[in-house]
């Protein structure tokens, strides 16, 4: 038992850490999070030419570089404190593990190639009964509407999750290039600017059989869900974190009744509460991400995986609202500024808690395996 | 990272529980899950049994070096040792606090000599410790102690006079270790000195404190020219607080997993509860109990982690220092939501006149766990100037 990062972890995680306060100050984020794409090409092409973060768990055999899940969390932190703007959760927490989970050897060859290759693609999860199948000889027909897909309107191709015309639990995951004839995307504008969404409007669309990820997919897709929940909690972390930190910086600058207000000890000890929250939400977020990569080795169960998901963002999500709700208090007047940016993190955190199921939900989820 | 312990420590641990599966019955079946906190004052002779069994089994001061009677034995066997002892129903240790208290202090501090009096008793599970900081005006002040220690060049014996307060089990105890002011013009932290006592002497008396639960576990001492051996001081005239200090980072929180199966058992008895009578439908309730459960798999994963050692900054981890706060504050939230899990019948006591049932227990007896040790309001002041770097409190 070592519960604590090797050299190697650490050295990824400064890496990240190096590279986005670099490559995502404040001005970045807030060009970015204006454009509809809500991304720098030129710099996710920098990621995956020279960090290559898009293949970072992605097994050797596939051309990836074969890392863990905690590298993989280790670097989500990192994007987390500096809300960095990029594709990477989509293509890689989402599309990425629809393909290692739910994709059989050719798809992930075929597939997983293309993600190397820096193309993008995202998942459509949110709703499997909103789109439907119907097989058609030997081609699916899709119709429908998946709404709440992260990056959906500019992925270059989308994993969908449909159930089947008349049969809502049987679930197949198909994958559509975002040009299919047919498909009609719309970019959604979000309260949280530095995560894009889309509408995705289905009609007739048409897709070869070797399209279709995996038939029956419903327990498969939620292991996909649990895979990226756990990596949504680390990125929770890192906001939580950067909320604690920008607050404390400038308690220890602002100076009222002649003394700074980090001084005071009501500020001190709201502080407190929140460092008590972030180090508890990390506990979890590393120990989930040890669980994921157990799962993905072959070593942890749907259900240990399902738990550790839960626990991780349940623990995550309140932290980081309440770290970013503390941040906005703690900073007075000016955080409730668009200039400071405890805001973003506060929107950030808003909308990372909705994904993926709120603290509500995993907590009830948690609640069906302790009492019913 | 990396959850699973080596195939050495799961021998280890098969060890330590095939010996409490064979000990821990007879005479000592009737102290299982028995005498810990809350119920600290039950059954102090059958417990005091039991630790001259585990001795005879090697069991006590696990962690100490075998120089000194231990076993060297690694964190993590410390680890598994106190969860197979809190899984199997060991009872709350007796000999906790010269174990992991005084021992580690004798051997970090003490003389040749000292180590060679007090160490094997210890071991051994004959002689217990009880603890002497807490004044009636040194509380969350720790450092305002008045208690005096004087050195009489007649008797060639250091005399103490003074109050101790909070002093768990000092009427079970046979010694017990005291800081007293050695200098009576200082203040502070500064001019104190740690002291090794005998607890039956005419100059102590004992007086048990009854708590809210109707029960006492905690006592007042009183030192009326107390005495003890030139040499029973730790350190020189002026060495306390460091003496003092230091003892508080020796647990290094092993036992912390011990304590998350105690209330791993606790929350195990409110979701049977919840499940007899209903609650467990209720929404709200749901809501609690799986947050609670949230936060009892956090407490551990908090534990491994300051287990393994935070390689970003050695002396100062976070995670440590948020410990006491977050499970103080857990245990509380568990008191009051075994309550309402309980509905009308929380009210109903066990028998009478006023023996509380084992839940009750909890809702009351968890009010004191956010304050001994460090009151929450003192962990937030440590958090935010020793972690957070905020500026300190102005000191009277």
């Amino acid at each position: 038992m070592n519960f604590s990062f090797t050299d190697e972890q650490r050295m990824i995680r400064d890496t990240a850490e190096a590279f986005l306060s670099g490559a995502s100050p404040s001005e970045a984020v807030r060009s970015a999070m204006e454009t509809e794409s809500g991304f720098d090409a030129t710099v996710w092409k920098q990621v995956c030419e020279e960090l290559y973060w898009q293949a970072i768990h992605i097994p050797e055999q596939y051309g990836g570089l074969g890392l863990g899940y905690v590298e993989l969390a280790a670097t989500m932190e990192q994007m987390g404190r500096f809300l960095f703007c990029a594709p990477f959760f989509s293509s890689v927490c989402l599309a990425t593990n629809a393909l290692l989970v739910a994709g059989d050897d050719e798809q992930k060859a075929r597939l997983l190639a293309r993600l190397i290759a820096g193309e993008t693609a995202t998942l459509a999860h949110h709703a499997p009964a909103a789109v439907r199948w119907k097989a058609e000889g030997d081609q699916f027909r899709l119709n429908g509407t998946a709404r709440y897909v992260v990056d959906g309107h500019t992925a270059d191709w989308v994993i969908v999750a449909a159930a089947a015309s008349g049969d809502d639990g049987n679930v197949s995951l198909f994958v559509v290039p975002g040009g299919q004839p047919g498909l009609v995307r719309h970019w959604l504008p979000t309260m949280d600017q530095t995560r894009k969404q889309a509408e995705l409007v289905f009609e007739n669309v048409l897709v070869d059989t070797g399209q279709r990820l995996a038939a029956g997919a419903a327990a498969a897709l939620a292991s996909v869900e649990d895979l990226a929940t756990i990596a949504l909690a680390a990125e929770q972390v890192g906001g939580a974190q950067q909320s604690l930190d920008s607050t404390i910086a400038y308690t220890r600058e602002r100076v009222q009744f002649g003394r700074t207000v980090a001084s005071f000890q009501a500020v001190k000890h709201k502080a407190a509460d929140m460092m008590v929250k972030v180090e508890a939400a990390r506990s979890a977020s590393y120990y989930a991400a040890c669980i994921a990569q157990e799962f993905l080795a072959g070593s942890a169960s749907t259900g240990e995986l399902a738990e550790a998901a839960s626990v991780a963002k349940a623990a995550c999500s309140e932290a980081y609202l309440f770290n970013a709700g503390c941040g906005i208090q703690l900073h007075g007047g000016v955080g409730f500024t668009w200039e400071y940016d405890i805001q973003l993190f506060f929107k950030r955190a808003k909308s990372s808690e909705t994904l993926l199921g709120n603290a509500s939900l995993h907590r009830e989820r948690l609640a069906a395996l302790l009492l019913d | 990272m990396e959850l699973k312990f080596s195939p050495e420590d799961e021998h280890f641990r098969k060890e330590i529980a095939d010996w409490l599966a064979e000990h821990l019955v007879g005479e000592f079946a009737a102290i299982r899950f028995r005498g810990g906190p809350g119920d600290e004052h039950m059954y102090p002779e059958e417990r005091k049994a039991w630790e001259q069994e585990l001795a005879a089994g090697g069991w006590t001061c696990i962690g100490w070096p075998e120089a000194f009677g231990g076993r060297g034995a690694s964190i993590e066997q410390q680890v598994i040792f106190h969860e197979e002892y809190a899984r199997a129903g060991g009872p709350g240790r007796m000999g906790h606090i010269g174990e992991t208290l005084t021992g580690p202090t004798l051997i970090a501090f003490g003389s040749d000599e000292q180590r060679e009096r007090f160490l094997p008793g210890i071991r051994a599970g004959t002689r217990f410790w009880c603890q002497g900081y807490s004044e009636p005006s040194a509380g969350s002040d720790l450092a305002n102690v008045k208690t005096k220690a004087v050195f009489d060049e007649a008797s060639q014996r250091w005399l103490i006079s003074g109050q101790k307060v909070w002093t768990s089990l000092a009427h079970e105890s046979d010694h017990c270790f005291v800081i007293a002011r050695t200098d009576p013009d200082s203040v502070g932290h500064r001019g104190l000195g740690f002291f090794l006592l005998d607890m039956d002497q005419p100059g102590i008396t004992v007086r048990p404190i009854e708590q809210m639960t109707g029960t006492s576990e905690f006592n007042e001492v009183f030192f009326d020219e107390a005495h003890c051996g030139a040499g029973d001081i730790v350190g020189a005239p002026g060495d306390g607080w460091k003496v003092a200090m230091g003892l508080l980072g020796f647990e290094r929180g092993v036992s912390t997993l011990g304590q998350q199966m105690l209330f791993q058992n606790e929350l195990d008895d409110i979701i049977r509860e919840a499940k007899r009578n209903g609650a467990a439908k209720d929404p709200v309730i749901r809501q609690r109990i799986a947050d609670a459960h949230v936060g009892l798999k956090i407490m551990r994963y908090n534990s491994m982690r300051t287990l393994s050692g935070n390689a970003d900054d050695g002396s100062l981890q976070p995670e440590a220092m948020i410990y006491k706060l977050y499970w103080s504050t857990w245990h509380r939230n568990l008191g009051k939501l075994a309550m309402d899990v309980l509905g009308p019948e929380a009210e109903i006591c066990a028998a009478p006149p006023y023996e509380l049932s084992r839940l009750q227990s909890l809702f009351l007896f968890s009010r004191a766990d956010t304050i001994y040790g460090g009151t929450n309001q003192v962990q937030r002041n440590i958090i935010a100037e020793r972690a957070l770097n905020m500026p300190r409190e102005p000191r009277g």
